[in-house]
């Protein structure tokens, strides 16, 4: 029980991983310094900022406040692995398109967390857009460019929708 | 920052997380959802000794109706909550509050219970607790107990479990069909810590208004309910006078605390129009045509 590390198995951008962990290793820490998965960001580590914005099965969670071993099993997906996928290829167009990042530390996490508004489908109003993206921080852009592409981006795949 | 050191047991069963608790007691802390506690942890505001993950107790989770009762597991997600249509009918002041709980991130994390268990002055749910009259279940190698909501909120992050006891449950009663809630919150960002907040239930017999709780939250040190301002616009029907006595009563029932973010004085101001606002809101749904909401 007084162990401090923990060999925890997980799926992480569709790979299975094995590692020994130390129990007070937060998740983003473990994917940042374990597997070189960089694109996840460290901001305020206390759960305000959003920088470090990571799926876990299925939901965007704040990585710097669950424990890598609390991610035994699970499966996780970071903007690497959204990138890769080619999930989030039109998000990330638009986010150029429109200069939606200037120094681009907050940009992972924005894109993690638009890319659950977008899935979800439905028209969304540019108040809705902004509430939902309401819990991560941006100190360079004022956000309304970080607007302007999640609207066009999820407009866009609603017309293309069946 | 990083966490201090502590060691992590993944319970398997609640009896395992009572005998912890047993042996342990306060150097233990119970992790849910996280979204309170990892802060406190990477902030060292908290130094355990002893983390107790619950988040694999299928026991606590689940959203469902009992004898007039909605139970909610302590393990339900906010998220959860949020999307519930079980909440959505039978509990229309929490479903009205749920948008208010931190951001889309932190709802798909954080607990119910573990928002009731931290009692954080801030927090919606247990204001909301309050004002609907919920119990909590609390279990301990000891036994089981119940503690209504208004034994539970003691203080400022203090509640009446002690450190061997696990929240298992809440149970809220039902919306009666005379029964009419709203709920507001005044926060500088959406889903940004309140800075100040009333949940409030109403009950209509004919014209006039018969019972009604108001609670207030973030500018008290604990959900607070306001005796005076309900007493005012009870046992008569609605009207502009009846509104401003319990504006006016509230000086007697809140004591709000100066921060940053306010004075004294400005916070019971905030409270009060927040109280109108949603005393007319209350109002309106209480007039709307059975079904039209």
């Amino acid at each position: 029980m007084n162990e401090e590390t923990q060999i925890i198995t997980l799926t992480v951008n569709g790979e299975q991983v094995s590692r020994l962990v130390a129990v007070r290793q937060h998740l983003v820490d473990f994917l940042r310094t374990e597997l070189g998965l960089t694109g996840s960001h460290l901001g305020c580590e206390h759960g305000i900022c959003g920088a470090c914005s990571v799926r876990v099965d299925g939901d965007v969670l704040r990585g710097c406040l669950i424990l890598a071993v609390q991610a035994d099993g699970a499966e996780v997906e970071t903007v690497e692995g959204l990138t890769e996928s080619g999930e989030i290829s039109d998000l990330q167009d638009n986010f150029v398109e429109r200069g939606a990042l200037q120094c681009g530390f907050c940009t992972p996490g924005m894109l993690i967390t638009a890319a659950e508004l977008l899935l979800q489908g439905t028209p969304k109003t540019r108040d809705e857009i902004r509430e939902f993206l309401s819990g991560n921080f941006c100190r360079c852009t004022g956000y309304h460019a970080i607007i302007d592409a999640v609207e066009t981006t999820l407009n866009q795949r609603l017309e293309n929708s069946p | 920052m990083k966490t201090p050191k502590f060691a992590y047991v993944c319970a398997e069963s609640v009896a395992q997380v009572l005998n912890l608790l047993s042996e342990h007691g306060d150097n233990a802390r119970i992790l849910a959802g996280g979204q309170s506690l990892m802060p406190t942890l990477n902030m060292r505001l908290s130094q355990p000794d002893l983390l107790i993950d619950i988040n694999r107790l299928d026991v606590l989770k689940g959203i469902s109706v009992e004898d007039g009762m909605v139970r909610i597991g302590a393990l339900v997600r906010h998220a959860e909550v949020m999307r519930s249509p079980i909440v959505a009918e039978h509990l229309p002041l929490i479903a009205e509050a749920m948008p208010h709980v931190a951001h889309m991130a932190v709802r798909n994390r954080g607990t119910f219970g573990g928002s009731i268990a931290l009692a954080d002055p801030a927090a919606e749910l247990p204001a909301c607790g309050l004002a609907l009259g919920a119990t909590m279940v609390v279990e301990s190698t000891r036994g089981r107990r119940k503690i209504s909501a208004a034994e539970f909120f003691k203080g400022m992050f203090d509640t009446d479990r002690n450190p061997d006891e696990l929240l298992i449950e809440i149970r809220i009663p039902c919306r009666e069909p005379n029964n009419f809630s709203a709920f507001m919150e005044l926060s500088r960002r959406q889903g940004d810590f309140a800075i100040a907040g009333v949940a409030c239930q109403i009950g209509i017999d004919g014209d006039a208004i018969s019972a009604a709780k108001l609670v207030y939250f973030a500018s008290e040190s604990r959900p607070t309910f306001a005796a005076n301002a309900s007493a005012a616009i009870i046992g008569k029907p609605w009207s502009a006078k009846s509104k401003s006595a319990a504006l006016a009563a509230l000086a007697d029932d809140l004591d709000p605390i100066p921060s940053p973010q306010g004075s004294a004085k400005f916070k019971l101001h905030l409270q009060r129009v927040l109280t109108g606002r949603a005393l007319d809101r209350v109002m309106e749904r209480a007039m709307e045509p059975a079904g039209a909401a």
